[in-house]
């Protein structure tokens, strides 16, 4: 009796061992893709991968709890593109560069604005790009058709964004108050130009020696044109990701939205999904590049298992078939450049009228520009949208809100 | 006979000698360790975290870097802490918040509470229970459909606020408001922080009224049947009897609320949250000191700043229990006794 206890007790502590050979951490949506695509890896490996799922924001904030008491972090860890200045800048990752991983040599197969933002501007790779979000417009065939507007002409610029504003935001059933309008929040213009049009080497808040350039012709151009915008009353003050934002979409009260390519998902499977067919995407107006959103995988300096740790971020992030996988189930577009010439790229999307949209978005993928990262993106992109609020409220003037927020982001980076 | 015991185990020290220390020595030292959990969970998760917040707030530390990258900066964090404007904008916010909102809980509470001992009877029970619901519900779910309630678009408050602005029996009071509809409750400044103080009043004005029931019910039926005889209406019942017997538990419930307040949290980062802004709203006009310290520190990883700000606000706590226990409490707690 107690030899089989021993016994049993011997065979589950192996178990045990076994079950822990690597462990990956991330969040939605990215775990559905891992169950679908891990047990190949595992085969191949002969090995057990334990996939840790937490929401957004707490996967983040855990991962910054486990690298700052050096333990608990998994071994392979997710990263999305909001968070990525963070760790790139401030360590806990290993470089991926250096021996034995020697990651420069896949650089040529990545969309080349991803590849930069993993890595330093001293050349260390600290995460691997795995899917990208290329900046695109969504916009309403019916609303476009109603006013008798071309899309090619609306995107040309600015300007003439603004005039089919003008035209499309009207009072459409009479009650006095205008139900169709341009945009859902006039903000989003800013954001999309802000980002575009930067200097060599610069990036969207610092320039390379850490410089804030906030308060500069870039800025103060973005705010005008979204001033101008939410001044003539063409947008409908709706915040992303609110209840309001469904039913904007559902019921066509805004005829166009800036966004990554990933939006498309959302629109057909929850948020609107009886509007199929009633959706085109194009570039972003006045021939701009811009992203929203991407996720890369790095490993943990801690991890005690770096080798495997890599050859599961190779096996996600190089594996074009992997790629694939990931773009079809969970609509992760490929940063991997060249699964565009895969035919699902050409086919027709049902949900935008037969449009072969994904074409599209391959090709502003590889022709977004790398924007370098600085650690403190993060708090200067809420000090810039606060400072962006207050003037498309009209309660500073952009030269007063700029100044402030400059003063702002350099006083936090001390 | 205890003598012959020991003879009989031999020399040196006998068995009973051993039994008498063992026996000894756990009187003594036995409900230590029967309490010692207690306080060695505390130290851990009470005692240490206070002490390294403290010690924190004097260093600049990147958690990312890991525990090695502190450095230590002096009252650096403090000084930086007090020029900086938001952190001012988030302490009037939390003062702001905590008046606006905590008023008003204990002005519907209290009468509440007197209505229901005095009038409803059966009914008691059940109202009490309905009106401690909001209470006990996730905060979470409840901002989500207070979100629902304030959208500018197809918001439920705005659609009524419209429909009173028609009505001929409302349209003088809210005719005024046509102008302005839709109304952006959550994405204007000056709307956002009455949006939180509806919901944290309807959300925390049920505890209140179980306290004050359980105080009403402590004053004795006698007092009231005294004044009965004696000539005293209603009103006069409340204002003479209700509420000088009440203070002490109006202090205790008041106490809870500052203490409460001035840490509000999750009301204001839920709702300000979904409606796209991450500090607050527009103008940060819903950023409390306790949202401010969570995102400087879990967010920014600038735990130094944070753990300062975090004392900070523990100073103000103090300093608002301390003063109204000085002017309100003590004299209420005295009376009772005496």
């Amino acid at each position: 009796m107690k030899k089989t206890i021993a016994i049993l007790a011997l065979l589950s502590s192996l178990a045990l061992v076994q079950a822990q050979d690597l462990s990956i951490a991330l969040y939605p949506d990215l775990d559905s893709h891992l169950e679908n695509v891990i047990g190949e890896f595992e085969q191949q490996h002969g090995v057990d991968v334990e996939i840790r799922v937490l929401q957004h924001g707490d996967h983040h904030n855990a991962l910054v709890t486990q690298l700052a008491t050096g333990s608990g972090a998994a071994d392979v860890v997710a990263i999305d593109v909001g968070f990525i200045a963070r760790f790139v800048a401030e360590g806990g990752l290993t470089d991926l560069s250096q021996e034995p991983f020697n990651a420069g040599r896949y650089q040529d197969l990545f969309a080349p604005y991803a590849w930069l933002q993993g890595s330093t501007t001293d050349g260390r790779i600290v995460a691997m790009p795995t899917d990208l979000g290329p900046g695109v417009m969504y916009y309403r065939r019916d609303r476009f058709e109603e006013v008798g507007a071309d899309v090619d002409d609306v995107i040309e610029s600015w300007d003439s964004y603004i005039e089919f504003g003008e035209q499309v935001t009207r009072d459409t059933d009479g009650d006095g108050q205008n139900d169709v309008f341009l945009i859902a929040d006039a903000g989003d213009v800013a954001r999309a130009i802000m980002r575009s049009g930067l200097g060599e080497g610069e990036g969207v808040f610092f320039d390379a020696d850490g410089e804030v350039l906030v308060d500069s012709d870039r800025f103060h151009r973005a705010f005008e044109v979204a001033k101008r915008i939410r001044d003539a009353g063409l947008d409908a003050q709706i915040g992303a990701w609110t209840n309001e934002w469904y039913e904007a979409f559902q019921q066509g009260t805004v005829a166009t939205q800036m966004s990554g390519a990933w939006l498309l998902g959302h629109l057909q499977n929850w948020m609107a999904p009886e509007t199929a067919g009633l959706w085109g995407a194009s570039h972003l107006p006045n021939g701009i590049y811009g992203f929203w959103g991407g996720s890369f995988y790095g490993i943990p300096d801690q991890s005690e298992n770096k080798e495997l740790a890599w050859e599961l971020i190779q096996y996600l992030t190089t594996n074009p078939e992997v790629q694939l996988a990931a773009f079809e189930r969970i609509g992760a577009f490929p940063a991997v450049t060249s699964t565009y010439d895969d035919p699902m790229f050409q086919e027709p999307l049902a949900f935008l009228d037969g449009q072969p949209a994904r074409e599209l978005f391959a090709e502003i993928a590889r022709n977004i520009e790398g924007v370098a990262t600085h650690p403190s993106d993060m708090i200067a992109t809420e000090i810039v949208d606060s400072a962006l609020t207050s003037v498309l409220n009209g309660e500073s003037s952009i030269d007063e809100a700029l100044a402030e927020a400059q003063r702002l982001i350099a006083r936090r980076v001390r | 006979m205890a003598t012959r015991t020991r003879e009989r185990v031999g020399p040196g020290l006998s068995r009973s000698d051993l039994g008498m220390r063992w026996h000894r020595m756990q009187r003594r030292y036995a409900p230590y360790i029967f309490i010692s959990p207690f306080f060695i969970l505390f130290a851990i998760f009470g005692v240490f975290p206070t002490l390294f917040s403290i010690y924190l707030s004097f260093q600049q530390w990147n958690p990312i870097q890991g525990l090695g990258a502190m450095e230590f900066v002096g009252f650096e964090n403090y000084t930086w802490l007090f020029g900086d404007p938001w952190f001012w904008k988030s302490m009037w916010n939390t003062l702001w918040l905590a008046v606006v909102s905590g008023l008003p809980q204990h002005l519907i509470a209290i009468p509440l509470a007197f209505a229901l001992v005095m009038g409803v009877g059966r009914l008691r029970h059940l109202l009490t229970a309905a009106y401690f619901l909001p209470f006990i519900t996730s905060t979470v779910a409840v901002a989500i459909v207070f979100q629902t309630i304030l959208g500018t678009q197809f918001g439920i408050l705005n659609q009524a606020v419209g429909v009173l602005a028609d009505w001929p029996l409302t349209a003088w009071i809210f005719s005024g408001m046509r102008e302005s509809l839709p109304i952006d409750w959550l994405g204007r400044a000056e709307y956002i922080k009455p949006s939180i103080s509806i919901l944290v009043i309807w959300k925390y004005f049920g505890f209140n009224v179980v306290l004050y029931t359980a105080g009403l019910s402590t004053i004795p039926r006698e007092y009231y049947q005294a004044a009965a005889v004696d000539g005293a209406n209603l009103l006069q019942r409340y204002w003479f009897i209700t509420l000088p017997l009440l203070r002490p538990m109006i202090f205790f419930a008041v106490t809870l609320t500052i203490i409460g307040n001035l840490q509000m949290f999750d009301e204001p980062f839920v709702l300000t949250n979904l409606a796209g802004n991450r500090t607050g709203g527009p103008d940060e006009a819903g950023l409390t000191v306790a949202m401010y310290l969570y995102r400087t520190g879990f967010e920014w990883v600038d735990m130094g700043t944070a753990a300062a700000m975090s004392w900070v606000l523990f100073l103000v706590i103090g300093v608002a229990t301390f003063l109204h226990f000085r002017f309100l409490g003590r004299r209420s707690l005295e009376r009772r006794e005496g």
